[in-house]
């Protein structure tokens, strides 16, 4: 059997960026920047049980310029995340498989998380708890 | 009998099924079953974070050594760290090819999130046990 005549799966260099393509490469990205996140969140739990002034220099850095960044990244990653995985089981329902409701259902999902993101920003500026009502 | 229409395979490998990794659907099939679980784990911690004052010392060990939110919190742990290993694999598979470098690297990244997993559920039994 002449094996390197098999079908090779496709490379990104050859293909024409479309929507469905970048809403996948952003599920992966946003999945390994979560990775990194959850690192931060053992931390966080870490410096909680080990006392006030740990806990007060993660809060010192979520709170610095650098640390509000990374955490809206995180937020906007984990909401999008969501709705692409939310996406990702329909699709293994066997439902909106079709190019156009792929590429809408992208869409929709990209939509979604920005606006879940700035609610959820909105409140914790807001909602009078997060940063003491500050 | 053509090279088509060579086929060495069993009739028993081919109801069960498995393929050459042997596994068959396996990963897959827990990368949803955890990200499903993940949903409504991920909504509650982000609202809880929300509405109990996050950035207060005192607010959060009173939240976090609740009963119900430390339990909640372990499986939130456990699970977020087994499914960040499983997508974390993947991306090592497709995008890794020299051997050696893909073996360590998938190694090191399940050593790491099983390490970042008990470490984070010690600390929630610890705030939860007043510790």
């Amino acid at each position: 059997m002449a094996m390197h005549n098999r079908p090779l799966s496709p490379h990104l260099q050859v293909y024409r960026m479309q929507w469905t393509m970048i809403y996948s490469i952003l599920n992966r990205a946003t999945g390994v920047a979560l990775s990194v996140g959850a690192l931060f969140l053992t931390c966080w739990l870490v410096a909680l049980g080990a006392g006030f002034d740990q806990f007060q220099t993660v809060q010192d850095f979520i709170t610095s310029y650098i640390g509000r960044i990374m955490l809206l990244g995180w937020t906007w990653s984990l909401i999008y995340h969501l709705c692409a995985g939310i996406r990702h089981i329909i699709w293994d329902a066997g439902a909106m498989l079709e190019l156009k409701a792929a590429q809408i259902s992208g869409h929709l999902v990209m939509i979604a998380s920005i606006v879940i993101t700035a609610v959820i920003w909105f409140c914790a500026y807001y909602g009078g708890s997060y940063y003491g009502g500050a | 009998m053509g090279a088509h229409d060579m086929n060495v395979t069993t009739p028993l490998k081919k109801i069960r099924g498995l393929g050459s990794a042997k596994y068959g659907t396996h990963h897959w099939w827990v990368q949803r079953l955890t990200s499903v679980t993940l949903i409504p784990l991920t909504l509650w911690f982000v609202f809880s974070i929300l509405s109990f004052g996050a950035t207060d010392y005192n607010q959060a060990i009173i939240w976090a050594s609740e009963p119900h939110n430390s339990v909640l919190l372990l499986m939130l742990v456990i699970i977020t760290f087994h499914h960040s290993q499983l997508g974390l694999q993947v991306v090592i598979e497709d995008y890794i090819h020299c051997e050696i470098i893909k073996i360590c690297s998938l190694i090191g990244i399940k050593f790491l999130n099983f390490a970042l997993a008990v470490t984070g559920c010690f600390a929630i039994l610890k705030i939860a046990f007043g510790g």
